[in-house]
């Protein structure tokens, strides 16, 4: 928001929750760091350290949560600000949920490593994947950041990059445990964990449409890239 | 978001091209606007913007100073009631206006809104009361005032006071309402009463109201107009106005960056 408001403490409550968000944004951030880093290296210790930040992570939707419902009680926001605090409600929720994908795939790599067989597995495709979802929530919570349209468009395209390797990914993980059906139980596990990383690229499209609409006042959702490009201009 | 959308609904007052001048000053500045009938309009902007200069036009209230002078039209129905020859008293009939500090007569509770109608109408006894009545009940006063209608009318609150003139107002069955900052004197309770009866009053009349609570405007309108400077920035329907406004001048204003 770069005019300011007659009021300076409505500014600063706004400052303040913004920055919250961007808070809350970085622990997710750090938490598929992590998830991603047991992947790839197999460690027990990592997957669990997923876990434990979840309590941070949950604490921070309920109180940003509280600081919107303080900020339009008090404040009657309209407009643009109005939209903005919706906005951030709903990323906040998106990011919880970032979160708890986060831990699915720390639970997945547990699950793998019990089953004793996670070397074998065709994992280094999941770990580009999961590098493409992790930068994507990194591109949307900084274009969250700026109130950057254009970079929200340029997040909404590449998720369909996501969503392609996934489906890649599932096609080769049938042929895999056709292959060897001893596979099958570690293979579903790594199929969760493929799901989780897609999901993570879908939270980060949706903090990308609430750009759109803090910005332009459309709301992007459910509609299609003709649409969004007109709306944008 | 639908785009402003008057074009379906009829309209009742037609501003075309309006400059108005206080002496020299250039107070409203090529105003065209097309206010729905049946609906409620509020104009809203900052101070001196010309909102309260617009609506007095409406009745030709300005016409009580000499230095004042409205160029353009504006039309009721169809009619320029800036040219027109038509009795002042009879367009305020037609057009009424409730201000913004309450202003009842000397005189008893009924008699107050008795008063206006006996300048146009010859109601017998029983018509008359039931006229009174009906015009209480109509402002959401009658069950506070129905045991005391002889009692003085400046004995009443604020709030009270305020919905008998908007009683007055409507007991002579106008076609528009002119609401002149009609809830700034008024508590929170009073003022949401006079926001249902503004809600209500739609049914049967054109409501205008200016006003500078911009979520008055937002809670009871269907149309608001931002005026600033004697320019109409932007006129829209409220739900747009206040949630996605095509100016950025009009965001400014409602989102408090004003200034």
């Amino acid at each position: 928001m770069p005019e300011k408001h007659l009021s300076t403490q409505f500014d600063s409550e706004l400052t303040s929750v913004s920055s919250q968000v961007m808070e809350m944004g970085g622990l997710v951030e750090s938490q598929i760091r992590q998830a991603i880093y047991s992947l790839a290296q197999f460690n027990v210790e990592a997957a669990q350290g997923v876990a434990a930040a979840e309590a941070r992570v949950n604490a921070m939707e309920v109180e940003i949560d509280h600081e919107l419902s303080s900020i339009i009680a008090r404040r009657q926001p309209t407009a643009r600000d109005l939209r903005l605090l919706i906005a951030i409600s709903k990323t906040t929720a998106n990011l919880e949920r970032v979160g708890d994908e986060a831990a699915k795939i720390a639970r997945m790599v547990c699950s793998i490593i019990q089953s004793g067989a996670p070397r074998s597995l065709p994992s280094l495709e999941l770990r580009v994947a999961a590098d493409l979802a992790s930068g994507l929530l990194k591109k949307a919570l900084d274009a969250f950041a700026r109130l950057d349209v254009n970079a929200a468009v340029a997040i909404l395209k590449e998720d369909d990059l996501i969503d392609q390797e996934f489906d890649g990914f599932v096609r080769k993980l049938v042929t895999y445990m056709m292959e060897d059906p001893r596979m099958i139980s570690p293979s579903l596990d790594l199929l969760f964990l493929a799901k989780a990383i897609e999901r993570i690229g879908d939270h980060a499209k949706n903090i990308a449409e609430f750009i759109v609409y803090v910005v332009k006042g459309e709301d992007i959702r459910h509609t299609n890239m003709a649409k969004i490009e007109s709306v944008i201009q | 978001m639908q785009v402003a959308d008057t074009q379906a609904l009829k309209t009742k007052l037609s501003v075309k091209d309006l400059n108005f001048y206080y002496g020299k000053f250039h107070a409203l500045k090529g105003i065209n606007l097309e206010i729905p009938e049946k609906k409620v309009t509020a104009f809203i902007g900052p101070s001196g913007c010309g909102k309260s200069t617009l609506l007095r036009i409406f009745n030709r209230m300005f016409e009580l100073y000499p230095e004042q002078r409205a160029v353009g039209q504006v039309l009721l129905d169809g009619e320029d009631l800036l040219s027109s020859k038509e009795d002042v008293a009879l367009l305020r009939a037609k057009v009424g206006m409730v201000f913004q500090k309450p202003t009842p007569f000397p005189m008893s509770i009924f008699d107050n809104i008795a008063f206006g109608v006996k300048l146009f109408e010859n109601l017998n006894a029983t018509d008359m009361e039931e006229r009174v009545e009906w015009a209480l009940r109509k402002s959401a006063l009658w069950t506070e005032v129905k045991d005391k209608l002889h009692q003085s009318g400046s004995g009443l609150s604020g709030g009270q006071q305020q919905r008998l003139c908007i009683a007055r107002g409507i007991a002579i069955k106008p076609e528009v309402l002119l609401l002149d900052e009609p809830c700034s004197a008024l508590d929170p309770i009073s003022t949401a009463k006079v926001e249902e009866l503004i809600v209500e009053l739609k049914d049967d009349y054109t409501v205008v109201i200016v006003t500078h609570n911009m979520q008055q405007a937002a809670r009871c309108s269907d149309f608001t107009a931002y005026m600033y400077l004697g320019d109409l920035v932007e006129f829209g329907p409220t739900e747009q106005m206040f949630f996605k406004p095509s100016r950025k001048e009009t965001e400014d204003y409602i989102t408090g960056r004003f200034g």
